[in-house]
C-alpha cells in the first residue's frame, strides 16, 4: 500500500502537522512501509470475532458520585501556559 | 551497591543514613551521566532535602517500607513542581502541577525521588533513540542501544546508578530494555497500576511497573505502587498481594508453557541457548515444562502497529500550544500555530505514528486497520486464554537479539518494531510479564521473559524469584559500575 | 401551498444540571471567572483520565424512560478527534455507535389542534466545549474552559419535521421535559438547551430527502423559527434557479437574519471516532433502571390529560398550564384554595396572572401574588364579594402592594353591594336624574336597559351585584 505526497499532506493536515519539503518523501515511504507489513492483518480470518477494545473484557465502567472535590487552580495551571491575559488563554484569532 | 531490598533494610537498621545514601548515588549519576546520558533532570538538592527528613523519620523509629530509599522515575511520570518532559521537546518545558498516582503511591512508602530518566520521546520507541535529550547508551557496551522505551530507567539500574526506577510499557518497554541491560523489569496486568499521571501514549495498552536488579526487589517495589486508584477508570478494584511474601512461594509442580511461537528464525541462536539453559534452570527447581503454541501470535506486531499509533494520534491530540507546552514563534493564524507547534515540538518517530495512526482511523480506513486490528487482538487474547487453561505461565525470550548497535536500526521502523515481537502479546491482552536475566550473548545480557494470566503478579514474581535464588545473572554489573 | 416541502431533524444540546462535571469534579456554575472551574482533567493537562459522574448517566436514563427509548444494557464512550482551541484535549469525549438511549418518541401538538409523534433516534452523553472569546482581545481569541466537560446530553431526532413552527414546537416540548425532568436548568440565555437544525426540502411527493444544511448552535425559539425559515426560503431559491444545496455546516446570524457557511468547521470533518480508551463500556442494569423510574415525576403530558379530566379545562388550557412543572404547580395551589371553579382559576393563571408576569419579565416562581392569596381572590369572585370586574382592580393592588385580597377589598370599600333596599334606592335615583331616557324606555327603546346598569354602576363605583341590578331594574323600569 503506497501513499501518495498528497495522501501524505493531506494525513498532515489532518492530525496538524507541519512538514518540511524534505520531510514529506520520509513519511511517505515509512507510513507505506508501515501499512503494508499492517497489511497482514488482512489474512486473519476474523468472522464472528468481536473487536477487543480494552484489555480486561467483562469490565464496566465505573461511576463517580456527583460531587464537587476540585477548586481553582488556574494560576497554578496557567504556569505552563505559552500566553495567557485575564484567566484567558490566548490562541491567534479564531475566525469561524 | 546493594539491592532495593538491602538498602531499605540498612536504612532501617540505621547502617547508614538516607544522606549518604543519596550523596554517594548522585556522585555516580554525575560520573555516570556524559556516557550514558540516562537522566533527563536530577533533583539534587530536594532529593537530599527528603534524605534528611528521612534520615530524621527513621531516628525516630517510624517511615514506611522505602523510607530514605532514592529511586528514579522515567520522565513519563508527572511529579508535582519538577520538570516531566516525556523526552519530548514538546515538554521541556513542563513542570507537573501535580504527582502522579503512582510517585505519590511511592512517596508514601518513603521513597525519594532523585532523578527523571531518559526515554524514547512520549515513550514511543525500542533503542531509545528517539529522545529529544540524545540517546542513552547501554552501560554493558557504550556502543550499544540500551532498548526502549524506558532505557534510562535500564541503564541507571543496570549501572547501579539507582537501585530501582519506575518505567512504563506500552509494548515491551520495560522488559525489553530491561533484557538488553541485563536487570529484571516487570510489567503487571493492564489496570494493576494506575495510569493517572502517567503521560499517555496507547491508553489501552500502557502499563507502569519497575525496573530492579532483581524480582525479589521488584515484588516490594510493585507492592507499595500497586492497587486501585479511583482517579484512573480503567484501574482494577482488586486488592495487591504482599508480593514480597508470595515470591517465596515454591515453584514446585508449576506447569511451564514453552512458546513455540518465540523460537522463530528470527531468534538469535545464543539467545536460544540462554532461554533454553533457563528452562532446564526451572525444570531443576520442579517445574514441568510443555510446549505450548499460540497460532495468532505472530500477527501481534502489526496488530500494535495500528491500535497503538491509533490511541497515541489521538492522546498526543492534546499538545497543541494553547494550554502547555511548545508554542511555534510567531503564528501567521490559528491552524500555522498549531502546524507548526506540532511539527517543532514533536520528534520524527512520534509524527510517524500520529501519521500512521491518524490515518488508519480515518474515513474509509477504519474498518479494514482499526476495526480488523481489534478483532486480530481478541484472536490473540483467546490463544492465551486457551493457553492458561493448561499451564500457570508461559516462558520464552523476552527479545529475539542482545542489544544493537545505536544507529542500526534506525533506517527502516519495521526493523525497528521487530524488536518487540515478543513482548506486544502481553500488552495486547493485558497479562503480567517479568523479564529476567539469564545469560549473555557475546558479553551483552540475555532476557528470559515470563508471562502469567491476569493478576497472577506472585505467580510470576515467585518463578522469577526461584531462578533468581539458583542463578546470579542478575547479580553481574557492567565494568566500570561495580 | 408551495411545492416544496421541508424536512427537519433537531439536534438538541441539554446541559445536565449535575453538580459537578461529567469528567471531572470541577464545579458547574454558570458565570465563575475564567478557567477557574476547569481542572487539570478539564485543561487536558498530560496525565490525567475521566472518571464518569453518575449522576450525569442517572439524568440520561430518566430522559429515556421519559421518552419511552429503549436503555442500551451497555453503551459505548468514543472520541471525535478534532481541532479546536476550545476543545482541551484535541477530542471530545461522546457516543457515537452505542449511545446509552435510543428509539423513543415525544409528541406534539399543531396548530391545528392534532397530535403529531416525533421520532427521536438516540440521545447519548457527551463533554460541552469552551468557549472562544473575541470581545475586547485585538488580533487575539481568549480561551475560557469552565464550560469544558459540562455534561450534555444530545438528543437527536428524526427528520419528522415539516415547518419551522412544528421544530419550535417539539424543541419547546423537550424543553418543558428536560425542566419537569430536573434534568437541566433549561436556560437558553446561558447555552444550557441549544440546538442545531438539519434543514432540507424536497419537492412536495418526493420520497427521497433533499440535500441538508445543518445550522449550529441556535439558543432560542425565536432564533430556530426564524434561521429554519431563512433556510428554507435559501434552499428553494437555490433549487428554483437551477443550482444545487451543499451539505455544509451554516452559522445562523441573529442580527442579520440569516445563515453563512461556516467553511473553519468543514475544513476538518474527518472526526476518526473510536472507543475512548480511557473509558469502560458503560452498564445500566435494571436496577439502576428502576430505581431511577421511582424519581419520574409526573410527565408533561400525563399532567395535562389529568388536569383537562380533573379540572373539566380544554386540551389547549391544560396544555398552556403543565407547559412548566412550576405553573401547574401554582394553578393546583390556587385551585385548592379556591376548589369551586376551576376554570375560572385557569382564566386568571393563564391571563392577568401571565401577563402580570410577562410584563415584568418574571416567572411564575416570583409571582408578587401567592397561589393561595389568587385562590383566595378567586373565592370572593365566587361568594360575590366582588364582581369580576372589581377582581381585576383587587388582582392589580395586590400585586402592587403585596396584599391579601381581603386587605385590598376592605382598604380600598370594594366589597360589592348585595343589599337590595340600597340597589334600589340608587336605582330610583338615576331613574329620577334620566327622565327623558326612561320615557323612551318605556316606549319601547329596550337597548336602554344597558344605560341603566351602566349608570346604577358608575354610580356606587360597579360594586353593585350585577345579578340583583338586573332583576331590580327589570321590575322597575317599566314602572
Amino acid at each position: 500500500m503506497a501513499l501518495t505526497r498528497e495522501q501524505i499532506a493531506s494525513i498532515a493536515t489532518l492530525a496538524r502537522l507541519d512538514l518540511t519539503a524534505d520531510e514529506v518523501p520520509l513519511y511517505q515511504e515509512g507510513l507505506s512501509r508501515i501499512l503494508e507489513f499492517v497489511g497482514a492483518l488482512e489474512r486473519a480470518d476474523t468472522a464472528d470475532v468481536t473487536p477487543m477494545a480494552h484489555p480486561l473484557p467483562g469490565l464496566t465502567q465505573r461511576l463517580r458520585p456527583d460531587e464537587v472535590t476540585e477548586g481553582d487552580g488556574h494560576e497554578r495551571y496557567q504556569q505552563n501556559a505559552p500566553r495567557t491575559a485575564a484567566g484567558l488563554y490566548l490562541v491567534p484569532k479564531v475566525i469561524e | 551497591m546493594r539491592t532495593l531490598t538491602q538498602l531499605a533494610d540498612g536504612l532501617r537498621r540505621r547502617s547508614f543514613s538516607s544522606v549518604e545514601l543519596v550523596g554517594a548515588l548522585l556522585a555516580r549519576i554525575e560520573k555516570s551521566q556524559p556516557a550514558l546520558n540516562a537522566f533527563i533532570s536530577v533533583a539534587a538538592a530536594e532529593a537530599l532535602e527528603a534524605a534528611r527528613a528521612a534520615d530524621r523519620t527513621l531516628a525516630a523509629g517510624g517511615g514506611g517500607p522505602l523510607t530514605g530509599v532514592p529511586i528514579a522515575h522515567k520522565d513519563i511520570f508527572c511529579t508535582a513542581g519538577m520538570r516531566t518532559t516525556c523526552g519530548s521537546r514538546m515538554l521541556d518545558n513542563f513542570v507537573s502541577p501535580y504527582d502522579a498516582t503512582v510517585v505519590a503511591r511511592l512517596k508514601r512508602a518513603g521513597a525519594l525521588l532523585l532523578a527523571k530518566t531518559n526515554m524514547d520521546e512520549f515513550a514511543m520507541g525500542s533503542s531509545n533513540e528517539n529522545s529529544f535529550y540524545g540517546p542513552v547508551r547501554n552501560p554493558w557496551n557504550p556502543q550499544m542501544v540500551p532498548g526502549g522505551s524506558s532505557g534510562g530507567s535500564a541503564a541507571a539500574v543496570a549501572a547501579r546508578l539507582v537501585p530501582g526506577a519506575t518505567g512504563t510499557d506500552t509494548g515491551g518497554s520495560i522488559r525489553q530494555p530491561a533484557a538488553l541491560c541485563g536487570i529484571t523489569g516487570m510489567k503487571p496486568t493492564y489496570g494493576r497500576v494506575s495510569r493517572y499521571g502517567m503521560i499517555a501514549f496507547a491508553s489501552s495498552l500502557d502499563q507502569g511497573g519497575t525496573l530492579t536488579a532483581s524480582a525479589a526487589d521488584a515484588a516490594l517495589m510493585l507492592r507499595e505502587m500497586a492497587g486501585f486508584d479511583p482517579r484512573d477508570s480503567t484501574s482494577v478494584d482488586a486488592p495487591v498481594p504482599d508480593y514480597v511474601a508470595a515470591i517465596e512461594e515454591p515453584i514446585t509442580g508449576l506447569r511451564i508453557g514453552l512458546l513455540a511461537e518465540f523460537f522463530d528464525k528470527g531468534l538469535d541462536a545464543e539467545n536460544e541457548r540462554c532461554v533454553r539453559e533457563a528452562l532446564r534452570v526451572l525444570e531443576g527447581l520442579g517445574a514441568r515444562v510443555s510446549q505450548v503454541s499460540l497460532p495468532n501470535l505472530p500477527m501481534s506486531v502489526p496488530v500494535y502497529y495500528v491500535v497503538a499509533p491509533a490511541e497515541a494520534s489521538s492522546n498526543l491530540a492534546r499538545y497543541d500550544g494553547v494550554r502547555f507546552g511548545h508554542r511555534c514563534e510567531n503564528p501567521r493564524d490559528l491552524t500555522d500555530m498549531y502546524r507548526r507547534s506540532r511539527g517543532e515540538g514533536f520528534g520524527a518517530e512520534v509524527k510517524r505514528r500520529i501519521m500512521t495512526g491518524t490515518y488508519v482511523l480515518s474515513a474509509g480506513y477504519y474498518d479494514a486497520y482499526y476495526l480488523k486490528a481489534q478483532r486480530v487482538r481478541a484472536l490473540i487474547n483467546a490463544d492465551f486464554v486457551r493457553a492458561f487453561q493448561s499451564v500457570d505461565v508461559l516462558i520464552g525470550p523476552t527479545t529475539p537479539t542482545p542489544a544493537f548497535p545505536i544507529g542500526a536500526k534506525t533506517a527502516d521502523p519495521i526493523t525497528m518494531y521487530l524488536n518487540d515481537i515478543y513482548t506486544i502479546g502481553a500488552n495486547l491482552a493485558g497479562l503480567p510479564a517479568i523479564s529476567v536475566p539469564c545469560g549473555f550473548a557475546a558479553g551483552l545480557p540475555v532476557g528470559l521473559q515470563i508471562v502469567g494470566p491476569h493478576f497472577s503478579e506472585a505467580r510470576v514474581l515467585a518463578a522469577a524469584h526461584a531462578f533468581q535464588r539458583t542463578t546470579d545473572w542478575h547479580t553481574r554489573v557492567p565494568v566500570g559500575y561495580a | 401551498m408551495s411545492e416544496w416541502e421541508t424536512v427537519i431533524g433537531l439536534e438538541i444540546h441539554a446541559q445536565l444540571a449535575t453538580r459537578s462535571k461529567i469528567f471531572s469534579g470541577s464545579a458547574t456554575a454558570y458565570g465563575a471567572p475564567p478557567n477557574t472551574q476547569a481542572d487539570l482533567v478539564d485543561l487536558g493537562y498530560p496525565g490525567v483520565l475521566p472518571v464518569l459522574n453518575g449522576e450525569a448517566v442517572r439524568m440520561v436514563v430518566k430522559l429515556g424512560l421519559a421518552i419511552d427509548a429503549r436503555i442500551a444494557p451497555l453503551s459505548v464512550f468514543a472520541r471525535k478527534n478534532y481541532f479546536y482551541p476550545d476543545l482541551p484535549k484535541g477530542y471530545q469525549i461522546s457516543q457515537y455507535e452505542l449511545p446509552v438511549v435510543a428509539r423513543g418518541t415525544l409528541e406534539i401538538v399543531l396548530e391545528d389542534g392534532t397530535v403529531k409523534r416525533i421520532g427521536i433516534t438516540r440521545a447519548h452523553l457527551e463533554e460541552d466545549a469552551g468557549k472562544s472569546l473575541h470581545e475586547g482581545l485585538p488580533g487575539v481569541t481568549g480561551i475560557d474552559l469552565n464550560r469544558a466537560g459540562t455534561p450534555l446530553v444530545e438528543i437527536v431526532s428524526e427528520p419528522d419535521m415539516r415547518s419551522a413552527k412544528e421544530a419550535v414546537a417539539y424543541m419547546k416540548k423537550m424543553h418543558t421535559l428536560v425542566r419537569y425532568l430536573e434534568i437541566c436548568d433549561g436556560n437558553m440565555q446561558e447555552g444550557s438547551f441549544r440546538c442545531d437544525a438539519n434543514v432540507s426540502v424536497r419537492p412536495r411527493g418526493a420520497q427521497k430527502f433533499g440535500t441538508r444544511a445543518e445550522i449550529k448552535n441556535l439558543n432560542s425559539f425565536r432564533f430556530v423559527e426564524r434561521a429554519i425559515n431563512f433556510e428554507v426560503a435559501r434552499q428553494v431559491e437555490l433549487l428554483e434557479s437551477g443550482r444545487a444545496v451543499v451539505q455544509e455546516t451554516r452559522l445562523y446570524d441573529p442580527d442579520k437574519g440569516e445563515t453563512r457557511s461556516m467553511r473553519s468547521k468543514e475544513e476538518a470533518n474527518d472526526y476518526r471516532y473510536f472507543p475512548d480508551p480511557d473509558l469502560l463500556p458503560l452498564k445500566v442494569d435494571a436496577a439502576l433502571i428502576e430505581s431511577v423510574r421511582a424519581t419520574l415525576p409526573e410527565l408533561p403530558d400525563q399532567k395535562a390529560a389529568r388536569f383537562a379530566s380533573q379540572y373539566g379545562l380544554s386540551a389547549y388550557d391544560a396544555g398552556v398550564l403543565t407547559a412548566s412543572r412550576e405553573l401547574a404547580a401554582y394553578y393546583e395551589e390556587a385551585v385548592r384554595a379556591a376548589p369551586e371553579d376551576p376554570k375560572l382559576a385557569a382564566n386568571w393563571v393563564m391571563g392577568d396572572l401571565a401577563a402580570a408576569l410577562n410584563k415584568e419579565g418574571l416567572e411564575v416562581g416570583a409571582a408578587k401574588i401567592s397561589a393561595p392569596r389568587l385562590g383566595e381572590l378567586l373565592r370572593r369572585m365566587h361568594d360575590g364579594t366582588i364582581s369580576g370586574k372589581i377582581a381585576k382592580e383587587v388582582f392589580e393592588l395586590m400585586w402592587s402592594q403585596g396584599s391579601s385580597a381581603d386587605a385590598v377589598i376592605a382598604a380600598q370599600g370594594l366589597r360589592q353591594i348585595t343589599d337590595s333596599d340600597a340597589i334600589a334606592r340608587v336605582i330610583d335615583e338615576v331613574m329620577a336624574k334620566n327622565p327623558a331616557q326612561l320615557a323612551d324606555y318605556r316606549a319601547g327603546k329596550d337597548k336602554l336597559f344597558g344605560f341603566f346598569v351602566g349608570q346604577v354602576m358608575k354610580a356606587t363605583g360597579g360594586k353593585a351585584n350585577p345579578a340583583q341590578l338586573n332583576e331590580l331594574l327589570r321590575k322597575k323600569l317599566p314602572g
